[in-house]
């Protein structure tokens, strides 16, 4: 099979980018395009680190083949924070000490930034569900699901 | 006393991971870099009879391809025990055997499937019972020509890697005289630390010799120290840069791998290589958790006192010992926990076996020994038939008076260990024990356990520390501590924003480190890094104040003891309008004539632990009076859990932790409360590093395989198994040589828990469970084999209760 020309957005800015049948978003995004805030582990969907947004919803990339994502539209955290200021969510998880090792962070924040766009009523329970799917060794999620809380209720309140 | 800064939760300054741009190893590159593959052994013992890989050199892109020959030495941390790539034997199955390097990693990939190795199969063993029986295989035939440290004592001709003795008084006689006497055995599976960021290094050397390394590890200088002595490089030609870490538990702290891109590199003219980690291989290729087996003897009086403790600890080390061998000296060491008992006699070993190399974890030993020594301390309760508290009460150590198991004094600021038994027991007062009234195949209960520890490190283990104010009156810190996740370098930005009277957001401590470029410390392991690197920057900012002042005296034409520092000023004492700013004495202070005196100001600060000595090699006790470490804190923790009798499930529903010490940063400190129980609970319930150690999937799987190298086979703590509340309390005692009073607290948190839970198992329904994990397959067996009468009792409960879900329909 032979390569094909793709036209995905990333963070609001159009890129073409020949991509062979078998490569992942992952390893475009990484590789191709240097958006070193999308991390990796296990390349195999199950750590979920890779976690960018896809159409607006999160996805773990390593598990998203480039070639599917021609016109799609993608959020990696670099793309969030707008002109220098931070988005809430952003602001939540320093607020709340949502971080430590970093690692898992980018694939956290658009989780979270997820929830509060689409979930503005979401449950201690319905956040833990959404979150499942991402693994983060250090902080034991409390300070995650802190943060995540904190953006909806800012965001309830209309701080932006 | 309140401080303006210290004990706030003053924001992490490594915002950048939050915003984007924060770089790890893992995103390292260089222009022109070339990317490292390694293939591992298919065999856990086998000797290589051939390798071909000539089809591999045919990939386009494939540079050289590297086998064990290449590298005719061993390295190692404290024995020089491994190969770079495997020489005439595997000793372990994924050991690496031979390395691949290649223009881009899609070729190394593609070249490593074309190597063809063929080996001839060796006895192997996969258990410390295996490898200390009569007719074990020799793991290490050539044992006696490793280089080692001086403190470990390997036994060539067996598989025992070093070997700690703890002679106390005289346990043997004593135990024959107690009233009750517990006697078990603990075991525990090996574990990985499954830190986020795999490991990662870049290499190269520079033309004119040097040679850099940038990798993911915890210490920047102790990565240099063991790549200086293995091989042979000297240290101001070997540039360790640390960037951020992405986690390390332990597992970043011994022997790494950044000696393989930099041979790759040295004898490829110096251009750079890459070796980056996936999961899977950080399994195989980096050191895990020691497996441990403990047998425990402990005696008791009627009146509630422990006489005597007997032991044979062993962990099982897989191929390398790495730090493992240090871990059973440090096990054996503090052979008791937090309790004061005068007869000791214990005897730790770490033994080779052939499964993955193992090194250090999270709590350097001290979850695994309470673990097991937190339950025989319930179990004696239980036998004398005395409150758990109150026993724990009657035995702790008393600072100031105690001695612990190798003879140390504990000081008498040294902490307090019986109050945050009383504060958990106090915290988990309103829980009862009992079935559930809704599902009475449910038993709620609860259960706790207390624990100590100090950093395990050698008496010589210094650090130091630079202060430099800047221009315009902000201030760099420059420290050797590596920042993985825990925020030391937001806390230190407290204590000199504290000292010298400035606020955090004009204090910057780089997250970056380059070993020319910052002062030494020895390592960021067992909870010392703020501890530490805070006791240097005290000095370092006295040093300052003394600059300062001198150039303020000679600003104001006053004696030097005239000026005081304070606000980020130097004023005359009792002359509020006679002040300057620090930045105007930044870089000397110039009078309006335009004479300059003084000079760019620079505090230097350091700090040695006072009086830590070595231990005695046959008796283990200290030497001289000494003490083991610097600090020493105290605390416990204790849960609320359920039992499920019909699936062995164990929930935990509240986990509360109590520590000794002030917090200098509570946002931080819950952190490390939060992050440090769950993981520990998630340990005691279900992390294990599977190995077919009883031979039944022979033929199915391959011989010695590690089965579970992955997400779905080694199961981590996801954010919906975490408990429904967490419970935390810092008493704030002080120790009088600590910043401000602090003592680490970071491996501290993770330490009771299993012990909390076997505990909380045993009030409900008087099963002991030994083994970890406490899988429901375990709790379910365990059940069975000592009431099997619950499970009926339970299986009626629920027939009852279905029958009530009938009637009303």
């Amino acid at each position: 099979m032979k390569d094909v020309e793709i036209t995905l957005t990333v963070n609001g800015e159009k890129k073409k980018v020949r991509v062979s049948p078998k490569e992942s978003l992952l390893h475009v995004l990484r590789d191709k395009l240097h958006y070193i805030s999308v991390k990796a582990n296990c390349y195999r969907g199950e750590c979920g680190i890779c976690t960018v947004l896809m159409n607006g919803f999160p996805v773990k990339s390593c598990q998203v083949l480039a070639v599917e994502t021609d016109d799609a539209d993608i959020v990696t955290v670099e793309g969030l924070s707008k002109n220098g200021e931070p988005s809430l969510i952003q602001k939540a998880f320093i607020e709340k000490f949502g971080f430590q090792c970093g690692f898992c962070t980018p694939a956290f924040i658009l989780a979270g930034h997820y929830i509060v766009e689409n979930m503005p009523d979401a449950t201690d329970e319905e956040i833990k569900e959404v979150l499942n799917g991402i693994v983060c060794r250090c902080t034991g999620y409390k300070q995650i699901i802190d943060a995540i809380k904190l953006a909806l209720q800012w965001k309830k309140e209309g701080k932006s | 006393m309140t401080y303006k800064y210290v004990g706030k939760s003053v924001p992490r300054i490594d915002k950048d991971k939050v915003l984007g741009g924060a770089e790890f190893a893992f995103d390292f590159e260089i222009p022109g870099m070339l990317w490292a593959k390694l293939v591992g052994s298919p065999y856990p013992h086998a000797r290589i009879v051939s390798i071909d890989y000539s089809e591999a050199l045919r990939v386009p892109g494939v540079v050289r391809v590297f086998t064990g020959d290449d590298f005719p030495f061993k390295v190692g941390l404290y024995a020089a025990d491994r190969d770079v790539l495997a020489r005439g034997k595997t000793l372990y199955y994924g050991q690496p055997v031979a390395g691949i390097v290649a223009e881009t990693l899609q070729a190394a990939e593609e070249a490593a499937e074309k190597i063809v190795i063929e080996y001839e199969p060796l006895p192997y063993s996969l258990s410390v019972e295996e490898s200390l029986s009569p007719d074990a295989p020799i793991i290490h035939e050539e044992m006696s020509k490793y280089k080692h440290a001086v403190f470990i004592y390997p036994k060539p001709g067996t598989n025992i890697a070093h070997h700690t003795k703890v002679r106390k008084g005289n346990a043997e006689k004593v135990l024959k005289d107690a009233d009750v006497v517990v006697e078990k055995t603990y075991r525990l599976p090996l574990l990985t630390h499954y830190y986020l960021e795999p490991w990662t290094g870049v290499a190269r050397v520079r033309s004119e010799g040097t040679v850099e390394v940038w990798s993911s590890h915890q210490s920047p200088f102790a990565v240099r120290e063991l790549l200086s002595k293995s091989l042979n490089i000297p240290m101001h030609k070997l540039v360790v840069h640390h960037l951020y870490t992405g986690g390390g538990f332990g597992g970043k702290a011994g022997l790494l791998l950044e000696h393989i891109p930099i041979l790759f590199s040295m004898k490829l003219g110096g251009r750079p290589v890459k070796l980056r980690l996936t999961a899977r291989e950080n399994f195989f290729f980096m050191a895990q958790r020691a497996g441990y087996v403990l047998k425990m003897k402990t005696g008791a009086t009627k009146d509630g006192r422990i006489i005597a403790h007997w032991g044979e600890y062993y962990l099982d080390a897989g191929a390398y010992a790495d730090y493992t061998v240090n871990m059973a000296r440090a096990i054996g060491l503090t052979a008791t926990g937090p309790y004061e008992i005068p007869n000791v006699h214990v005897d730790s070993y770490a033994v080779y076996t052939n499964k993955v190399p193992t090194t250090a974890f999270r709590g350097f030993t001290m979850q695994e020994l309470h673990t097991a020594f937190e339950s025989q301390i319930d179990e004696l309760a239980h036998e004398l038939g005395v409150d758990p508290v109150e026993f724990r009460a009657k035995n702790l150590f008393v600072p100031g008076k105690s001695l612990t198991a190798i003879g140390e004094r504990l000081k008498e600021d040294a902490g307090d260990p019986l109050t945050p038994v009383l504060e958990v027991n106090k915290i988990l007062s309103n829980v009862g024990i009992g079935p559930r009234k809704d599902k009475p195949w449910v038993i709620r209960s609860k259960g706790i356990a207390a624990f100590w520890k100090g950093p395990f490190q050698p008496s010589s283990a210094a650090s130091s520390a630079i202060v430099k104010v800047n221009e315009d009156g902000s201030v760099d810190i420059l420290v050797g501590t590596g920042e993985m996740g825990q925020g030391t370098i937001t806390a230190l930005t407290q204590i000199v924003a504290e000292e010298l009277g400035i606020p955090p957001k004009k204090i910057r401590v780089s997250p970056h480190r380059q070993t020319d470029m910052v002062p030494y410390t020895w390592q960021t392991v067992g909870s010392r890094g703020l501890f530490s690197e805070s006791m240097s920057l005290l000095m370092a900012c006295e040093d300052l104040k003394e600059q300062i002042k001198e150039a303020a005296s000679i600003a104001f034409t006053v004696n030097k003891d005239m000026i005081e520092v304070r606000d980020g000023k130097a004023c005359v004492v009792g002359e509020p309008w006679h002040c300057i700013p620090i930045e105007k004495l930044a870089i000397g202070y110039m009078n309006e004539k335009g004479v300059t005196v003084g000079g760019p100001l620079i505090g230097r600060g350091y700090y040695v632990p006072p009086r830590n000595v070595l231990t005695d090699p046959e008796t283990g006790q200290v030497m001289e009076e000494g003490h083991l470490a610097p600090f020493y804190t105290f605390g416990a923790g204790g849960v609320e859990v359920e039992i499920n009798l019909l699936t062995g499930e164990i929930k935990v529903i509240t986990a509360a932790t109590v520590l000794d010490t002030p917090e200098v940063n509570p946002g931080l400190a819950e952190g490390q409360v939060i992050g440090g129980a769950v993981m520990g609970i998630n340990i005691a319930l279900r992390e294990e590093i599977k190995y077919d150690v009883r031979r039944e999937f022979k033929g199915i799987y391959p011989d010695g395989m590690l089965l579970n190298p992955c997400l779905t086979g080694y199961i981590v703590a996801r954010a919906g198994d975490i408990p429904k509340k967490f419970e935390w309390k810092f008493l704030g005692v002080k120790q009088k040589d600590a910043p401000y009073g602090a003592k680490g607290i970071a491996e501290l948190t993770m330490i009771p828990w299993p012990a909390a839970i076997a505990n909380a198992i045993y009030n409900a329904i008087g099963v002991r469970i030994t083994d970890l994990p406490l899988s429901p397959e375990r709790v379910i067996a365990e059940i069975k084999k000592q009431k099997p009468e619950l499970l009926e009792k339970a299986m009626e409960y629920l027939r009852i209760n279905l029958k009530g879900g009938d009637n009303e329909h």
